[in-house]
C-alpha cells in the first residue's frame, strides 16, 4: 500500500523534540503526531522546597515571551492559597501589566511569526524587505507593549517587580503618563493592523470545538473568573483538577491535556473572544465588526484577526486604566503564608494558563502544578491537523508541508515554529 | 565631541540564569560588569528578538555573548562580525522563542537597523538542564571570553575583523 509521511522537524532546542508527522496512506491521512512542546514539568520539580515568594521569579523563567502570565498566575494561586484578594489600584495595575504583554506578545505574532504565512513568504526577514511600513508598525506594537512591561513588570526598577500581594515598587505618575502618548498611537495602529490582516487571503476551515476561557461578570478576562465553554462548562478555578486531566503519550515527553469525558478542547485568544465578545471595548467590538467578524468565529485561520482585535483591546483597556489611575496606598498587601493549596488560573495571550501550589506550614512549596495554554491545545491541534491534512491531500507536497505549518500557527504556540527552526523532510513509505 | 553612545561598548549577556549553561551570557556580563569599566555599558537580556533590536537601536558598538548548541565541544568559543556576514543560526538553538538572536540580526540588517559595529560571542554549552550550574567548560570558557571582550575597545576602533574567528580551546587551562 503506498503511503508518504510527511516530517516538520523543529530543532528548537538541545533537548531534542520537536516534530510533526503526518502519515499519509492512500487517499487518507492515519496517523498525527505533535511534538513541538516541552512542558514545564521540570520546573515544577525545580519549585519543590521553595519558599512561596519564589514562584513568580522562578515560574517567569520558564516562558521568555509571556513571564507576566507565569507571575500573575503564580501570584494569584499564593494568594488564593493565604486568602488574599488584590483589589482597587494594584488590581488595575495588575490588568495594565498584562496589556502590555498581551500587546507585545500578539504584535510579535502577527507580524513577524503569522502574516508571511499569509503573505507567502518564508519568514518575517523576507516580509519586510516589501512590506517595511507594516513591519515597522508592527515593532512599534511590540515596543508599546515592551515599555508597559518593563515600567511596571520590572528591569527598569526592579529585575523582576511583581510579587505575591502586589508589587515591590510602585512607578511614579510621570512613568504612568509617559505611557499614554505611545498608547494612543499604538491603538491607532492596532485598528490599522486588524484592517491589514483581515485582507489576507483565509483558507476555509471550521470545526466544532469546545472552547474554554475565563468569564467574569463586568470584564474581559485576564486574572479572575469563572471557567467557562460553549459546550455548558461553568467552573470554579478550583475545580480545575476535577474536569481536566493530562495524559501523558508514548510518542514524546508533551502532555495533553483534555477534558474528562469529552476530550480535546481549545483556549487562547479565539476563546476570549467566543466567549467574552460582549465585554470587549466599544472600540475593539467596532474594530471587529469591521473587519467582517460576529461575534462568533469558529475558524482557526482567523485567530489572527482576532488577535490583532485584542491588541486594540489592550491598548483602549490600557489607556482607560492609565487615565483613571489612583496610586495605590501601599505597593503590596500584607501576606501571612499558612498550611494550604492555591489555585491561580489566568489568561495568558496564548490562552488560559493553570498554576496550583501546596504549602506547608512555613511557607515552602511541597509541590506544583503548572499547565500551559499550548499543552491544553495540543490535542486539538492535531485534530485540525488530521482533518486539515485529509481535505489537502491533492495539494503538493510542500505546499501542504507550508499549510500545516501555517495551521500549527494558528495556535502561536511557545516555542512556535517559526520557519527558521524548521528542517522539512519528505519521507515516501 | 563624542557622545557617550558612539565611544562606548553596549554588552548584552544573553540568556536563562536557571537553565544550566544557558547562564553563560549573564556569567560574562557579571564579570566585566564588576571591573566597573567606562567603557562598557552591560545589560542582559533573556534572548527575545525585538527586545534585543531595541536595545541595540541607537548603539554604534555592540558585543553580545550567548551560549550556543552545536556539534563542537562544550567550552568552544565562537566570535562573529555579524556585519560583515549572516550569522550562523543553527547555533542558536537553545532558545524557546521563536524570534530569538539570529532573526533580530537579519531583521536588523533588513530594516538598516543594525549597528555600526556588532559582535557575537557564542559558547559552546554541555547543558541546559534546569536548575544547574554553570559546567566546568563553559564557566572556563565564560571568563576566557570576558578576558577578550575587555581587549575588543582596542579592535574595534580599527577596521571590523571580517573573518569568522573559531578556536577549538579557550586559551590557557583545558
Amino acid at each position: 500500500m503506498k503511503g508518504k509521511t510527511i516530517k516538520v522537524d523543529i530543532l528548537a532546542r538541545v533537548e531534542g523534540e520537536g516534530a510533526l508527522t503526518l502519515k499519509i496512506q492512500g487517499r487518507r491521512v492515519t496517523d498525527v503526531k505533535l511534538e513541538i512542546f516541552e512542558p514545564p514539568r521540570f520546573f515544577e520539580a525545580f519549585l519543590r522546597g521553595r519558599k512561596f515568594h519564589e514562584a513568580p521569579d522562578i515560574t517567569a523563567r520558564i516562558c521568555g515571551i509571556c513571564p507576566v502570565a507565569y507571575q500573575m498566575s503564580a501570584c494569584h494561586a499564593m494568594e488564593d492559597a493565604f486568602g488574599v484578594k488584590i483589589e482597587g489600584p494594584l488590581r488595575e495595575l495588575r490588568r495594565l501589566l498584562y496589556c502590555g504583554e498581551w500587546l507585545e506578545s500578539h504584535a510579535l505574532h502577527v507580524y513577524l511569526l503569522h502574516a508571511p504565512d499569509f503573505l507567502g513568504y518564508e519568514d518575517g526577514i523576507q516580509m519586510a524587505k516589501d512590506h517595511r511600513g507594516d513591519l515597522e508598525r508592527g515593532l512599534f506594537l511590540k515596543k508599546t507593549g515592551n515599555k508597559i512591561v518593563s515600567v511596571l513588570g520590572g528591569r527598569e526598577i526592579h529585575p523582576i517587580n511583581v510579587r505575591v500581594g502586589g508589587f515591590y515598587k510602585i512607578p511614579g505618575k510621570r512613568e504612568f503618563s509617559a505611557l499614554e502618548e505611545n498608547l494612543k498611537l499604538a491603538r491607532e495602529a492596532a485598528i490599522e493592523t486588524v484592517r491589514w490582516v483581515a485582507k489576507f487571503p483565509c483558507p476555509a476551515f471550521e470545526r466544532d470545538y469546545e472552547f474554554i476561557a475565563l468569564r467574569h461578570p463586568e470584564e474581559y478576562p485576564f486574572n479572575e473568573g469563572r471557567l467557562v465553554s460553549n459546550r455548558g462548562l461553568d467552573i470554579g478555578i478550583r475545580e480545575y483538577d476535577q474536569h481536566f486531566i493530562e495524559e501523558h503519550l508514548a510518542h514524546s515527553n508533551a502532555l495533553h491535556s483534555v477534558l474528562k469525558d469529552r476530550g480535546a478542547y481549545f483556549v487562547g485568544p479565539l476563546a476570549r473572544y467566543n466567549l467574552n465578545f460582549d465585554k470587549l471595548s466599544p472600540l475593539a467590538k467596532e474594530t471587529a465588526h469591521a473587519s467582517g467578524l460576529g461575534p462568533v468565529c469558529r475558524n482557526p485561520f482567523q485567530s489572527i484577526v482576532v488577535r490583532s482585535v485584542e491588541m486594540v483591546y489592550a491598548c483602549d483597556e490600557a489607556l482607560r486604566i492609565l487615565q483613571g489611575l489612583e496610586m495605590p496606598a501601599a505597593p503590596a498587601v500584607d501576606i501571612q503564608p499558612r498550611v494550604g493549596i492555591g489555585y491561580g488560573c489566568t489568561e495568558a495571550p496564548r490562552g488560559i494558563l493553570y498554576h496550583r501550589y501546596r504549602i506547608d506550614d512555613h511557607g515552602l512549596i511541597l509541590d506544583a502544578k503548572i499547565v500551559p495554554p499550548t499543552s491544553q491545545n495540543l490535542k486539538t491541534m492535531e485534530n485540525d491537523l488530521w482533518q486539515f491534512a485529509d481535505g489537502n491531500l491533492d495539494a503538493p507536497q510542500d505546499t501542504l508541508q507550508r499549510q500545516c505549518e501555517q495551521a500549527i500557527r494558528n495556535y502561536d504556540p511557545c516555542i512556535s515554529c517559526a520557519t527558521h527552526f524548521m528542517k522539512l523532510k519528505i519521507e515516501r513509505e | 565631541m563624542s557622545s557617550p553612545s558612539r565611544t562606548r561598548i553596549l554588552l548584552i549577556g544573553v540568556g536563562n540564569p536557571l537553565r544550566g549553561d544557558d547562564a553563560a551570557g549573564a556569567l560574562v556580563a557579571k564579570l566585566i560588569r564588576d571591573r566597573n569599566c567606562p567603557s562598557f555599558c552591560v545589560v542582559e537580556q533573556n534572548g527575545e528578538g525585538i527586545s534585543l533590536m531595541e536595545a541595540w537601536a541607537s548603539e554604534q558598538r555592540v558585543i553580545v555573548v550567548d551560549a550556543v548548541s552545536s556539534d563542537f565541544s562544550p567550552g568552544t568559543i565562537f566570535r562573529f562580525e555579524v556585519t560583515q556576514e549572516p550569522l550562523r543560526g543553527d547555533l542558536f538553538r537553545n532558545s524557546t522563542h521563536a524570534f530569538g538572536l539570529p532573526e533580530a540580526v537579519e531583521l536588523s540588517r533588513a530594516l538598516d537597523r543594525l549597528p555600526h559595529q556588532l559582535v557575537i560571542y557564542g559558547i559552546q554549552a554541555k547543558s541546559f538542564e534546569i536548575g544547574t550550574a554553570l559546567s566546568d567548560e563553559v564557566e572556563t570558557a565564560a571568563r576566557e571570553v570576558a578576558r577578550r571582550i575587555l581587549k575588543e575597545p582596542e579592535l574595534l576602533q580599527d577596521k571590523a575583523n571580517p573573518t569568522l574567528d573559531r578556536d577549538r580551546r579557550p586559551h590557557g587551562n583545558a
